[in-house]
């Protein structure tokens, strides 16, 4: 328990120190706004920006999300088109991995002209930086089945589908949702990443948008404010998704088991 | 008591196998198993009886010789004990023990009281619901046996199922094997290292050399059934396991 209470007290206590250091340096030496606002400004600036940024956080959160479940349904597919052929997995595999390495920032402005919808092309975008985990994870769970059990499942006459469905799926989920998770801050950075590319003003605009702006314009404290945001929103999802690991695999898998001490 | 019948239920002539790295496991097997023995390969780590009972199962196909199997009797009626449990974590201990009977195409509610019978003997009654990782490693080999028999098996392969349990556990799940092979009256080949486990379980010890695995002897045991723990210290139980490790030491050689 006390260890417990200690994971929670120990950060917490360096996040304060970290402000009040930053706020002290800031007033200290008189650095401008403009240059660093300290965090209490930060804050203020927030409380006063908020609604008007938590519009543009939806905007972005709303690509995030479709881009996530995208990469979960479309990633997942493609593993489970992998399983079932060895050839196929040699022969598209690397071009899963020549997309995942191609830095995004330089075919956003492809996809971008090529795709009309903006919405679909930052999709796009968000989605091609976030699909390949799942897709490597969950390929990678898919043939990660215990050789004996395929074996007992091959002695009692099981079918293909049988044996993807109670052996190799299930085996799969733990690797599955580790992607996920992953795939769930990617998601975010390969939104916030195509709207900085994107650069679209007007009413439907994504908080990359807002922290160019408020920077053109050198709000520096309201580029700092939209930057709290995102990260919160970062740690939302990441939080969102370990939970639901935890739901799903956290009665059987040993990575859930409560450790000794 | 002698309840071998004279059919045999697997016959095999000239078995071999050379794995693809060029490994001898086995070398010129015959063997015929006759209906309803309790036979055990007895030999060192690494002589391939392993393998060979792979093959008796079909996992495996043999590099040389013939294989011949009750076929579409046995289709369906041969059941697996590995040496480490190999449960479906994510699945409970029933779910386990049904899962033959669901790749078989059986219906849950049709069978649930078979299920529940085949816990029951093992003692697993109210674990159902618990899950593999919640099991100590003798309940889990318990799980294991269950999810073989539950499918009424003609014939029982067991692979070395009990080398890493505790004495204690293992000399429980010796007279509990026995016993459920007595009621289910099917044919068993047990794999073991261990000279005492194999004269205390089986009507037949067949003794193989280190690689390649060749039979060195075939020795019929001649003690009555139902085994107990008495037997453990009984005489002639100790003559017999005399004689199997004499056996082996030859073998060795």
């Amino acid at each position: 328990m006390k260890a417990r209470r200690l994971e929670l007290v120990a950060p917490v206590l360096v996040g304060v120190a970290f402000l009040i250091g930053w706020e002290a340096v800031v007033r200290i030496n008189g650095i401008p706004p403009y240059i660093l606002p300290g965090p209490l400004l930060v804050a203020e600036t927030l409380w006063r920006d908020g609604p008007s940024l938590l519009g543009s956080l939806l905007v972005t959160l709303r690509i995030t999300a479709a881009a996530l479940l995208a990469a979960i349904v479309l990633g997942g597919a493609i593993a489970v088109l992998f399983a079932q052929s060895r050839l196929l997995e040699i022969s598209l595999f690397p071009y899963a991995v020549i997309l995942q390495v191609t830095p995004i920032v330089s075919i956003a402005p492809l996809i971008i002209i090529w795709v009309n919808d903006t919405f679909l092309a930052l999709l796009v975008c968000a989605w091609i930086v976030a699909f390949f985990p799942v897709v490597a994870n969950t390929t990678l769970g898919l043939n990660s089945a215990d050789r004996n059990l395929a074996d007992l499942f091959r002695l009692y006459g099981a079918s293909r589908w049988q044996t993807l469905r109670h052996l190799r799926l299930p085996a799969a989920l733990p690797y599955f949702l580790a992607g996920v998770r992953i795939s769930g801050g990617l998601a975010l950075i390969g939104a916030v990443v195509a709207e900085f590319v994107a650069g679209t003003g007007g009413s439907e605009t994504g908080l990359a948008y807002r922290i160019l702006e408020a920077g053109y314009r050198l709000q520096i404290p309201r580029l700092f404010a939209a930057l709290l945001l995102l990260s919160a929103a970062g740690i939302a999802i990441f939080a969102a998704l370990s939970w639901l690991t935890q739901r799903l695999i956290g009665h059987w898998h040993e990575s859930a088991l409560p450790r000794e001490e | 008591m002698t309840r071998a019948g004279t059919a045999p239920i697997i016959a095999l002539e000239g078995v071999a196998k050379t794995f693809r790295t060029g490994t001898e496991a086995l070398a010129g097997i015959d063997l015929a198993v006759e209906s309803g023995a309790f036979l055990s390969l007895l030999g060192p780590s690494g002589c391939g009886k392993s393998t060979l009972l792979r093959i008796i199962a079909g996992l495996v196909a043999p590099s040389a010789g013939r294989l011949w199997r009750g076929e579409g009797e046995l289709a369906g009626r041969i059941s697996f004990v590995f040496q480490e449990a190999t449960l479906m974590p994510w699945a409970t201990v029933a779910e386990n023990v049904f899962l033959p009977l669901r790749l078989a195409g059986a219906r849950r509610a049709a069978v649930a009281s078979r299920v529940a019978e085949t816990l029951a003997s093992l003692g697993l009654a109210g674990f159902e619901n618990a899950y593999p990782r919640a099991l100590s490693g003798g309940m889990r080999m318990r799980v294991s046996i269950a999810r073989a028999f539950v499918t009424e098996p003609l014939l029982l392969l067991l692979d070395e199922p009990f080398a890493a349990l505790d004495e204690i556990t293992r000399f429980k799940l010796n007279e509990d094997l026995l016993r459920l092979w007595q009621a289910h009256r099917c044919t068993v080949i047990f794999v073991t290292h261990s000279v005492f486990e194999s004269v205390f379980l089986s009507n037949r010890i067949v003794v193989m050399t280190p690689r390649p695995g060749r039979i060195a002897a075939d020795l019929p045991i001649d003690l009555p059934y139902p085994r107990d723990e008495a037997l453990r210290t009984a005489p002639s139980y100790v003559e017999q396991c005399r004689a199997v490790s004499a056996a082996l030491s030859e073998a060795m050689r």
